[in-house]
């Protein structure tokens, strides 16, 4: 049976047909219902012919449940899961772009490290690092990022993998 | 060549063949004459329309009347543009059907070439599921897969887009045997025994069940068991509108078609009901109202039907099973056991006598009275279409029938124009049946253009042309709701339809007053030699009753025409 979290923040893991088209048809089963995507990730797995995509969404649940099933029904899509948190565990990766002076710089390295975010480039007046980690984490970050000039963020969105030997 | 090579055309008209294709509904266009080209020298039968969406409802009407899926041929850009509305009817009441498309040239899509038009994107929505082709050899993949998705689950129409490129290359694969791959399709698997005990200990000590049966029931060829299942409980049966004729109409248990603008009676019994049990309908908003804890508020819910996404979309069931309809009443009606009903029954055959449909036969000539000569003359046999609107209802209203498929009418979508190139599919798929089209001179006048098509073919169609000079339905709710404030439904300057016949070389029959109707029917239906039309001039401001205005509940019901004003309705349409 279909479950779905009783919150409105919602994470659904599809296995789709690797085939051009099926993003279309499953963004439309999202806008249909009015619910706006807030981040997609799609990749293909490790058999070429399918894709896997992780949309991240907000909306109550019991129009999730026939978002889900809606896209269930679609002919590419092999499965559409909600996980919780509890059987999952999610990651996503970004890059934040900090304009920074040079007297300012141990400060900000030293809130990188706590995070175990890498610096990946730095100039005389600016540093890009990249933070993996869970939505939690990444919020966490940029609420004491808020006293540095954040000049761009961008995130790859959540991915999510089923605990254990179960499959997504 | 030692062995004479095939085109992606002629490999798409042979998989056709195989697949048992009689007729092909088309319009031709540049893009498609590959594919026309291929059609010369095969036994499919081309039938050309006037119009592509004529095409796609003649496509439609020949798959309800025959079960089998109706296919239809058309250019790319704007054939294939003139064929989303049919594609949508066909969507919403799970109609099986392929519409081929061409298409531009592969190198030249996205660029804005003649006739270009994103047909795969445009179609998305609205289809089961749609290709765009872009290999020779997949066609014959493409052709089994699509005709399997068509006809199998919940049916529904299935598009294949086909670059001219690619019917003229040439195509090496084989024509039989394709083997599928649709790893993201599957039939939902049979309930366990646990889930049919669960399901029929709902039943228990149910004393006013109500039985609603819709297309789903329609589609599986579930009426044996539906009468069965009806005689075991005791339990009184009203169907959708789409699912008229599942139940014998006749049968003391048969409370006729609920919703809108259906019986009294079997609105009554939804009202009071204390189990319903939904067999294929999916609780639509003509039958439900918009508050939905308004709905048989103190009765058990029961659900089964073979789409997940239908189960809890509208309501949560206190049990549902997902399924085939006759393949899960076969198993659940011997768990079941008779329900002690005799004072419901009492109850609804009561309300029968009391509130029956009735019009008038004086003060001029009604459109009611007209419709229920037909089906007297008919009796159930003739299989009718109707076009959308007050005709439609009245038509509901007032045939009956006693087997499924004789009654074809768009259900979900409310197309106006279905009604008549939906007679003449189903006059091609059924060349012994009596076809009448019933239709308004509104929703007739979309489609006229197909008078040529159903001459040509000398198709004995009778089109009843319920003519009353308004957008009637509109007109009925600007009357009731907007304060009689008339606006774009006056139909003034309709042609005189029996004069138009003629100019197809068709029969005509004029019906002007009620003495007339009986005798001018009959003739009309002695009447074989083609197509004829009788146009009926009924008075113009007849009005549809009962009517649970949009949004309401049962209890909501206006039985008679109301002498106070009333609110406007909550619903949408």
């Amino acid at each position: 049976m279909l479950q779905i979290n009783s919150s409105d923040s919602h994470t659904i893991s599809l296995l789709v047909a690797n085939k051009p088209g099926v993003l279309l048809r499953i963004a439309l089963v999202f806008s249909r219902r009015g619910f706006n995507i807030e981040s997609l990730v799609v990749s293909p797995t490790q058999d070429g012919r399918f894709s896997r995509m992780t949309i991240s969404a907000n909306g109550n649940p019991s129009a999730l449940e026939q978002i889900v099933k809606q896209c269930s029904k679609l002919i590419d899509v092999v499965q559409a899961l909600e996980h919780s948190d509890a059987e999952a565990v999610e990651c996503e990766l970004g890059l934040i772009k900090v304009n920074i002076e040079k007297e300012r710089r141990q400060e900000l390295l030293v809130i990188l490290d706590h995070f175990k975010a890498e610096t990946i480039d730095i100039t005389q007046d600016s540093v890009i690092f990249r933070m993996t980690g869970t939505g939690l984490q990444f919020d966490t970050l940029m609420a004491m990022l808020s006293e540095f000039k954040v000049a761009e963020v961008v995130r790859t969105g959540k991915i999510v993998m089923a605990r254990g030997r179960e499959l997504t | 060549m030692s062995k004479k090579s095939i085109n992606g055309a002629e490999a798409l008209i042979k998989c056709l063949e195989n697949k048992g294709v009689e007729y092909i509904f088309g319009y031709p266009g540049g893009a498609a004459i590959p594919i026309f080209d291929a059609l010369v020298d095969s036994k499919i039968k081309l039938i050309l329309t006037r119009h592509e969406q004529g095409a796609t409802h003649m496509a439609d009407g020949y798959a309800r009347a025959t079960g089998k899926v109706g296919v239809v041929l058309v250019t790319s850009g704007p054939g294939a543009t003139n064929t989303v509305t049919g594609i949508f009817t066909a969507q919403m009441d799970s109609v099986p059907m392929l519409v081929l498309t061409g298409q531009t040239i592969t190198p030249a899509l996205g660029k804005d070439a003649f006739q270009e038009a994103d047909v795969f994107g445009i179609t998305a929505p609205l289809v089961k599921h749609s290709y765009l082709v872009k290999n020779p050899n997949d066609i014959p993949r493409v052709v089994e897969e699509s005709f399997y998705i068509a006809s199998t689950g919940r049916p529904g129409p299935v598009l294949i887009d086909l670059p001219k490129d690619i019917t003229s290359a040439v195509c090496t694969a084989a024509l039989t045997n394709s083997e599928m791959d649709l790893p993201g399709y599957s039939l939902p698997k049979d309930p366990t025994d646990a889930e049919l005990d669960a399901f029929a200990a709902v039943f228990k000590g149910s004393k006013k069940p109500l039985l609603l049966i819709g297309h789903g029931a329609v589609i599986s060829r579930a009426a044996k068991e539906v009468k069965q299942l009806a005689e075991l409980l005791c339990a009184p049966v009203t169907t959708t509108i789409l699912a008229k004729g599942i139940f014998p109409e006749d049968h003391e248990l048969s409370l006729g078609f609920l919703g809108m603008h259906g019986t009294a009676y079997a609105n009554m019994a939804v009202s009071e009901c204390d189990l319903i049990f939904s067999i294929g309908s999916r609780w639509d908003d003509r039958i439900t109202p918009a508050k939905i804890e308004r709905f048989c508020p103190t009765a058990k819910k029961l659900h089964i039907d073979i789409d997940p996404a239908e189960i809890n979309k509208i309501l949560v069931p206190d049990a549902s099973i997902v399924g085939d309809a006759k393949a899960i009443l076969k198993r659940l009606i011997p768990r079941l056991k008779p329900l002690k009903t005799q004072d419901w029954i009492d109850t609804v055959v009561r309300n029968k006598k009391r509130y029956p449909l009735k019009y008038k036969i004086h003060g001029g000539l009604h459109a009611q009275h007209v419709l229920s000569e037909m089906n007297e003359l008919t009796n159930g046999n003739a299989i009718v279409t109707t076009d959308v609107g007050q005709h439609q209802m009245w038509a509901a209203q007032f045939f009956n029938f006693n087997l499924p498929d004789r009654w074809l009418t768009s259900g979900g979508a409310g197309t106006m124009g279905f009604g008549f190139p939906s007679a003449i599919g189903a006059q091609f798929g059924c060349p012994n049946d009596v076809v009448v089209a019933v239709v308004g001179d509104g929703g007739f006048q979309m489609t006229e253009c197909e008078l040529s098509t159903a001459a040509i073919h000398k198709l004995p169609i009778k089109i009843l042309i319920i003519d009353n000079k308004y957008l009637g339905m509109v007109r009925q709710w600007q009357e009731l709701f907007y304060d009689d404030r008339l606006s774009g439904v006056d139909l003034v300057g309709n042609p005189d339809f029996v004069k138009l016949g003629e100019a197809y070389g068709i029969k005509g029959f004029r019906i002007k007053r009620p003495a007339d109707v009986k005798r001018i029917l009959k003739r009309a239906l002695d009447y074989n030699e083609g197509p004829c039309i009788i146009h009926a001039e009924v008075v113009k401001e007849g009005n549809v009753f009962p009517m649970i205005p949009a949004g309401g509940a049962a209890s909501d019901m206006v039985i008679e025409a109301p002498k106070r004003k009333m609110e406007k309705p909550q619903g949408s349409t």
